[in-house]
């Protein structure tokens, strides 16, 4: 059987059927799929929430494990015990925020003046209470985020970060060990007022014994990914500053 | 290869060495430069192609005769972005972690010149089995380069393979560092791809004196 595939008629009837087909395909796999890929993407948060207040499960040095999915429902009720929405520098309490609030809509809402619901949360091990902050900003290629986990000190007690597409081996190194545990420990108060933590390169500590400069030892060959994280830093956590304020005082 | 005519095997062994898509055609060179920094990358990659190109060059041969040629380049973007978007739905529902992993590649998939170039050059004027070879053979050739950068750069600029520290630590100076030794932060960047794409190039030609063109 011939077909003339050259005629118009052809070409529009086959793109409309193409454009049919596979547009059919997608729609189905993603409601099909939606479920199941929104609770893992809770899972996820949750999991990330908790490892960045040091509820983990990593075996040694290397290893960046988080609570396995099926018991981390369980944990994050268990040790997430109050939920925000921080509102011109006032706490309410919102009900799985962490899940049901976007942050990267909310830091648009406040950045065109507008008002915006920061997502906060308070979690308490072993008897000590951590403020947990969500942050979001940009990397080289994509979007990057991650949770910074303060004690009650305000001291930063551990972070974790992700990304969507740094580049594997540079600045995707942001989710390993090597770099988010030199976090710890540092504070984001310097000099009476707040700073920020920020990635620096040739700060001549790499083993981050320094931690009251503020400064964290860059990824090589991942600059801008490391300016991205300084940046994400200082912008996201600057908004919670007035509601930090009273929680120093006291 | 028994199971294999000649002429079959040569489809999948030629891409390997002789015409190898990377260090003789020069395509795919976008992702052996970004990705290769170290060889966990190199083998996810080389995997995610083999899977792509070997289901889409068998797709692509299916419809060879009734894609209208006047779109055929869209008809391939198509096939090829929706193959990446469904793995990727399935991965993220079933198997979160590895989907995880796996998110940056998949841009770099779809733009792959490789696998557009199978499709074009060999999937559009082919059966499916002859397609299906060719596109394995063609994803063998990329990813065994793929491996050779990533081994080189993640060795000499990270000192480690697959993420074990083989060459000792560089900061408590063990091992081999304890000599002296320096990790080659040149190697971590992506122009050093480009340098070991070359020397692979130039091993190639010198032993196959055939492969050098004439001036």
């Amino acid at each position: 059987m011939a077909i003339n595939t050259d005629k118009n008629s052809y070409t529009i009837l086959f793109s409309v059927v193409m454009v049919a087909i596979v547009g059919s395909i997608l729609a189905l796999a993603a409601t099909g799929l939606k479920d199941r890929i929104g609770e893992n993407q809770r899972f996820e948060k949750q999991q990330n929430i908790l490892y960045a207040m040091g509820v983990n499960a990593n075996a040694d040095e290397g290893s960046v494990s988080f609570i396995p999915t099926t018991e981390v429902a369980e944990k994050f009720q268990e040790i997430i015990k109050e939920q925000y929405v921080i509102v011109n520098g006032k706490a309410e309490s919102f009900e799985d925020a962490y899940a049901k609030i976007d942050l990267k809509k909310e830091l648009d809402l406040i950045k065109s003046g507008e008002e915006g619901k920061l997502p906060f949360f308070v979690g308490e091990n072993d008897g000590k209470r951590y403020y947990i902050i969500p942050m979001y900003g940009k990397g080289l290629w994509d979007a990057i985020w991650g949770y910074l986990a303060l004690d009650e000190n305000l001291v930063v007690s551990g972070v974790y970060f992700d990304h969507k597409g740094e580049t594997p081996g540079l600045g995707a190194n942001i989710k390993m060990r090597f770099f988010m545990d030199d976090f710890a420990g540092e504070s984001i108060y310097r000099d009476g007022g707040y700073k920020g933590v920020s990635v620096v390169k040739g700060n001549n500590d790499p083993l981050n014994a320094d931690k009251t400069d503020g400064q964290v030892d860059a990824l090589a060959g991942a600059t801008i990914t490391g300016n991205g994280v300084t940046a994400m830093i200082n912008e996201s956590v600057k908004l919670y500053q007035p509601y930090l304020e009273t929680l120093r005082i006291q | 290869m028994g199971i294999l005519s000649k002429k079959d095997a040569q489809l999948v062994l030629d891409p390997l060495a002789d015409n190898n898509p990377i260090t003789i055609q020069v395509l795919g060179i976008c992702s052996a430069l970004a990705i290769t920094a170290e060889l966990k990358a190199s083998l996810v990659m080389a995997f995610s192609v083999l899977f792509v190109l070997g289901v889409g060059n068998v797709v692509i041969s299916l419809l060879r005769n009734v894609i209208p040629s006047k779109i055929r380049i869209i008809v391939q973007l198509v096939v090829v972005a929706t193959l990446v978007i469904i793995v990727d739905q399935v991965l993220k529902a079933f198997a979160y972690e590895l989907s995880k992993t796996l998110s940056v590649f998949v841009g770099l998939i779809i733009t792959n010149c490789i696998i557009m170039g199978r499709f074009e050059a060999f999937a559009l004027g082919n059966g499916p089995w002859k397609s299906f070879l060719d596109g394995i053979g063609n994803a063998l050739g990329y990813g065994v380069i793929l491996i050779i950068i990533g081994f080189f750069r993640e060795l000499l600029g990270s000192g480690t393979l697959l993420g074990y520290a083989v060459l000792g630590d560089p900061i408590a100076k063990t091992g081999l560092y304890a000599y002296g030794y320096e990790n080659n932060g040149f190697m971590i960047i992506p122009p050093a791809a480009l340098i070991v794409v070359g020397i692979i190039i130039w091993v190639q030609r010198s032993r196959n004196p055939q492969l050098i063109e004439e001036a």
